[in-house]
């Protein structure tokens, strides 16, 4: 009936790959920041997961905290984003070159 | 264990939906579908406060900012591109190791199967595991000092935006400044002449 812990750290790890694959491939900045959300969310489940494994409500809230920082994260993100591609025309991250030495 | 394989394939299809979508708005459409399915998983692993806040804050705050920004930047500008592959050379052996890693894990997962122990009690009763009061109850009791760094980071992160964004609204102010003070100089110019 209930499902083992091994299938939610399968299913993390499929999720969390998937994110770091988006953030690796794709050249845009937002798409590569929901992938980024993806990432949270993979780490979130297992926390909830072990949580639940160990009758232990610690995990639970340190997923709520992961998910404070995704909104910090978010937040200052699509700042950066917002304030990095407004003059352009365009949305490529390898346009920016600002910081290169 | 249906809805855990349900649940699954939708999470795992919604996610390669948002990776490989054209346009962001469908992104954060299949990002949504990703969040609800996960609010779903949480409230089956006796975690309802986390499936609240994972649709309030997620659903609610994360996407619609990220709608707004989609909307911000792509108004009167051509559809953002997809851009060419970044792994030209290393995708076959990074597809081998992906796959190997997964073999791996679905092997152990095989291995250990180690089952999750049964909740006693009405669901959502305090006592029992995954409650409100007695998440609420560690909340502000045994894990107040993490609670407090929270509250710590959003200000950070308020504080970083207001740094990012308010130079750009000060940009038009500025000058709008400097017009005003150029015309009142040659005001005066032209005032000395007369």
């Amino acid at each position: 009936m209930l499902v083992p812990i091994g299938n939610y750290i399968a299913l993390a790890s499929v999720i969390f790959f998937i994110g770091v694959i988006g953030v690796i491939v794709r050249r845009n900045p937002l798409i590569m920041l929901m992938s980024i959300e993806l990432m949270f969310n993979a780490a979130n489940l297992l926390l909830i997961a072990f949580a639940r494994v160990w009758l232990q409500n610690a995990g639970q809230i340190f997923a709520f905290i992961v998910i404070t920082v995704a909104a910090a994260e978010a937040a200052i993100g699509l700042a950066i984003i917002v304030t990095t591609f407004r003059p352009e025309r365009f949305v490529d991250v390898d346009d920016v070159r600002s910081l290169h030495g | 264990m249906t809805a855990f394989w349900i649940l699954g394939v939708v999470l795992v299809a919604s996610a390669v939906w948002t990776i490989a979508a054209r346009k962001p708005v469908y992104s954060v459409v299949a990002l949504l579908l990703n969040f609800a399915a996960l609010a779903v998983l949480y409230v089956t692993l006796s975690a309802e406060f986390l499936a609240v806040i994972q649709i309030i804050v997620y659903s609610g705050a994360i996407l619609v900012l990220f709608v707004f920004v989609i909307a911000l930047l792509s108004s009167g500008v051509q559809p953002f591109a997809l851009g060419p592959n970044r792994l030209p050379g290393i995708w076959r052996p990074a597809a081998i190791v992906v796959l190997a890693g997964l073999a791996f894990l679905v092997f152990a997962v095989a291995r250990a199967p180690l089952p999750l122990p049964p909740v006693t009690g009405p669901v959502g009763a305090p006592g029992v595991f995954g409650s409100i009061a007695d998440f609420g109850r560690a909340l502000f009791t045994i894990q107040l000092l993490p609670f407090e760094v929270t509250a710590l980071i959003l200000m950070v992160a308020v504080i970083g935006v207001i740094t990012l964004g308010g130079e750009q609204i000060s940009e038009p102010t500025r000058r709008h400044e400097a017009r005003v003070e150029r015309a009142m100089r040659e005001a005066i110019l032209r005032e000395g002449k007369g």
